[in-house]
């Protein structure tokens, strides 16, 4: 379970990122966060996991509260909450499968990582991993031979072998083509559903939103402006959020199913 | 813990195993080499360190002020080395470059200026401070011819390389416009190279003083030659003194050198 | 076209560039030619002869080193052997000592601002004291013999080397560090898995390129007593053995040219 209570983030030039966010995220939801561009979406997202550290309130991950962790704590909480990122972030250079084993890093000592001396487990895990979004035959593929969608697949690999609680992800499917953007997505809400893995979604697009999640946060200047289940979710609501009407823009499209 | 599968062993075609298996013992076989090449007496070099230590460290780091004004002027000496070596080579580069592009005579020519480049290239500065020390006597002019020679070498692949990077479409337009040679030089290559050109030149003097501050040791002026001199007489006070004198003079100009390059680029 | 032509008096015509950028551009240009002709009266003051006496003595130049005398070539054979051992061994050294300088002076890396400050500036220091002077101090400290030679490479690659990496590191990209170190990893992994990786071929081929300036180096280090091939050459200028010296230049020239053509080719395959 994560709980911001009463959290706000300032930016050392002065943002207000966050502004008195109150969330309860339950086990196993799916949420989307939507709102516009600075709305602070990725501030609340890489707050969880502490890639940035909010200035005031208390977060609660698992009912201990993060935001004093540091060192050997704060590895841990990464360790158990995976994140998938807009760039896909892979090491260009490195293959397919190394960089599906890093997301073992957490879980392995200094000097087995630097000797390549991965547990037989943590090898089997990431070739499973790489088979549950469909690219195992590149496994020795480098990942800069890879397609967008190809290697943000693998970097969802690379999460599910860290074997997380959470799953985060920063505008997962921003640059990817619409046919594409719905298979990643699919591929989430499949492992969220298998693996009853807590996931946390930013997005851009209303009709990606709504069709796969099953709770929407709209943000809008660093404060939550509405907080409930897609069903109760209509266009007016996005427009109380993005403080406008809605635009061709907003729409991803290409969705495959009716 | 589940029973996964594991993956299947990457292929490696057997030619590349044979490669890195080739590469492995070049490598190990030059270290061999090199190691039973080199004996070091480490016991005199230990006992040498201990004796010199206290006689050297201390007197580089208290430096001879009365020196001041007899290094300053065999500094100063070097910067005129530097300077006038450099500005001939940036002068003497331009036509071999032009020879050495790709793109402004015929490939032949362009070999031949590439060999002629790498060839002066390839003498270390004092090699060519000795021949000139030789030619025309132990004094700071050989030194310029020095600096001046071997700094064309660098100078003229830079230089080629910058015009072989140049936009030729504008080259094309002009010949469009019924431009001839000399035209298209001045008006589509040379407000393209120009700047680099200076950009290089002045990056190569800052190279040059430092190149020049040791040309003494062979006779060919600056402040090597008291380098020698101090090194000779175990003068480390003195030696202190030149020391920082480079030091001083070497970062000043490298810091007045990247802010006039930033401007020009 | 029937526009009229505007009617314009020979001093009011536009010039192509601003009056003030021609005053400053003649202005540096005539400094620096003073300058100039300053430095070439000043190097040539002490010159008999001057400058046409120092062109004709080109000619005495060719007759006292020519013909090279070869027969000098095994003799010298293992001093040559020897510089380039010096050479492998101090490129070596200084690689390995590159790697801590480079992260420490890299700005995305170290981000402890005066430890990032302290390590620029000591390899700037560094990097204005030329070759042969370091080997001067050394062979000061410890006596004549390879050993100040190679310390005198060392340090002196280890200026040039550790700057170029710390730039390549600052060019990477940060986003797999990130990835990372969201992922739980700590700071030696973060290096190893996102940093090392897209480093190493820039790093190798780096290492070469200060092989090579460190080849040139080694073959003039023996002037001042550092070891090497300089040394003999040094005895055989001292003794005016022109033609001798003339032939270990010779086999200088041809090594460094070799030598530079080999890296050169793998750094090619490298990147
Ligand atoms: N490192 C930072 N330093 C200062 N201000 C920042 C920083 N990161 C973000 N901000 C500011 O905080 C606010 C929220 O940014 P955030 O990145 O969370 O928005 P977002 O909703 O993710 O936007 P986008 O859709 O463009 O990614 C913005 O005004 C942004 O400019
Ligand atoms: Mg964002």
């Amino acid at each position: 379970m994560i709980e911001f209570k009463d959290v706000s983030l300032v930016y050392p030039n002065g943002t207000q990122g966050l502004k008195n966010i109150n969330v309860k995220i339950n086990d196993g939801e799916f949420v989307v966060i939507v709102g516009l561009s600075g709305a602070g979406k990725s501030t609340f997202i890489r707050s969880i996991n502490r890639l940035v550290t909010p200035t005031s309130g208390s977060l609660l991950i698992d009912n201990e509260d993060i935001l004093s962790y540091h060192g050997k704590n704060l590895r841990k909480l990464r360790t158990k909450t995976g994140m998938i990122f807009q760039n896909y972030n892979l090491v260009k250079r490195s293959n397919v499968l190394k960089n599906v084993l890093a997301g073992r890093l957490g879980h392995t000592g200094t000097l087995r990582s630097i000797l390549n001396l991965y547990k037989k487990e943590d090898i089997g895990l990431a070739y499973e991993s790489l088979k549950r979004v469909n690219i195992e035959e590149k496994l020795y593929n480098r990942a800069d031979e890879l397609s967008g969608g190809q290697q943000q697949r693998v970097s969802i690999a690379r999460v599910l072998t860290q074997q997380p609680n959470y799953i985060l992800a920063d505008e997962p499917v921003a640059s990817l083509d619409p046919p594409t953007s719905h298979q990643v997505m699919t591929y989430l809400k499949k492992i969220n559903k298998e693996d009853n893995i807590t996931t946390i979604v930013n997005l851009h697009f209303i009709d990606m939103a709504m069709e796969y999640a099953d709770r929407i946060i709209g943000m809008r200047a660093g404060e939550v402006v509405f907080d409930g289940p897609v069903s109760e979710v209509s266009e007016q609501t996005f427009e109380e959020i993005y403080g406008r009407s809605i635009r061709e823009d907003d729409l991803r499209g290409g969705a495959n199913k009716s | 813990m589940e029973n996964y599968s594991l993956p299947p062993k990457p292929k490696n075609s057997l030619w590349k195993k044979i490669k890195t298996i080739v590469i492995t013992l070049l490598v190990i076989g030059l270290y061999v080499w090199t190691f039973t090449g080199i004996d070091i007496e480490w016991s005199r070099v230990i006992e040498r360190a201990l004796n010199n230590f206290q006689r050297v460290i201390p007197k580089l780091l208290s430096p001879d002020w009365s020196a001041t004004s007899e290094v300053a002027l065999a500094m100063l000496e070097t910067v005129f080395i530097a300077f006038a070596g450099s500005l001939m080579a940036a002068i003497l580069a331009v036509p071999i470059a032009f020879l050495a592009a790709n793109n402004m005579m015929g490939k032949y020519l362009s070999v031949i200026g590439k060999w002629i480049l790498s060839a002066v290239r390839a003498f270390p500065d004092i090699i060519l401070a000795i021949l000139f020390v030789v030619a025309v006597g132990p004094n700071a002019f050989a030194g310029v011819l020095a600096i001046a020679i071997g700094s064309t070498g660098m100078l003229g692949k830079m230089f080629s390389e910058i015009i072989e990077s140049i936009d030729m479409d504008i080259v094309e337009a002009m010949q469009a416009n019924g431009a001839n040679r000399i035209q298209i030089l001045f008006y589509a290559v040379m407000p393209q190279i120009i700047p680099e050109f200076l950009s290089y030149a002045i990056y190569r003097f800052e190279v040059d003083i430092r190149a020049s501050s040791i040309l003494g040791i062979v006779g060919a002026g600056g402040i090597g030659t008291m380098i020698i001199f101090a090194s000779n007489n175990r003068n480390w006070n003195e030696m202190g003194t030149i020391l920082l004198a480079i030091i001083i003079v070497v970062t000043i100009i490298d810091f007045a050198s990247a802010r006039i390059r930033r401007k020009i680029v | 076209m029937t526009k009229e032509k505007p009617s314009l008096t020979a001093d009011k015509t536009p010039s192509i560039y601003p009056a003030k950028t021609k005053m400053q551009v003649t202005l540096i240009f005539f400094v620096i030619i003073g300058i100039y002709l300053f430095s070439m009266y000043w190097t040539q003051r002490e010159m008999v002869g001057g400058i046409g006496g120092a062109l004709g003595n080109m000619y005495v130049v060719i007759e006292k080193f020519f013909p090279p005398n070869f027969a000098v070539l095994p003799a010298i054979w293992e001093p040559m052997a020897q510089t380039i051992q010096m050479a492998i061994l101090a490129t070596t050294v200084s690689a390995i000592l590159t790697v801590p300088l480079a992260l420490l002076s890299a700005q995305n890396v170290t981000t402890f601002k005066p430890l990032y400050y302290l390590t620029r500036t000591f390899l700037n220091i560094l990097r204005t004291i030329p070759d042969l002077v370091l080997a001067v101090l050394f062979v000061g400290l410890f006596g004549i013999g390879l050993f100040p030679g190679i310390l005198a490479l060392i340090v002196f690659s280890l200026g040039i080397l550790a700057k170029l990496i710390s730039e390549t590191i600052e060019s990477v990209d940060m986003n797999p560090m990130e990835a990372m170190r969201a992922s739980g990893g700590n700071t030696l992994q973060v290096i190893w898995y996102a940093l090392v990786p897209q480093v190493a071929p820039q790093f190798a081929s780096l290492v070469l390129y200060v092989f090579e300036i460190n080849i040139r180096a080694s073959v003039v280090l023996g002037l001042v007593g550092a070891g090497g091939i300089g040394l003999i050459l040094n005895q055989q200028l001292g003794f005016y053995n022109y033609p001798n010296a003339m032939a270990i230049i010779i086999l200088i020239f041809v090594v460094v040219i070799v030598i530079e053509f080999i890296s050169n080719k793998i750094r090619e395959a490298l990147l």
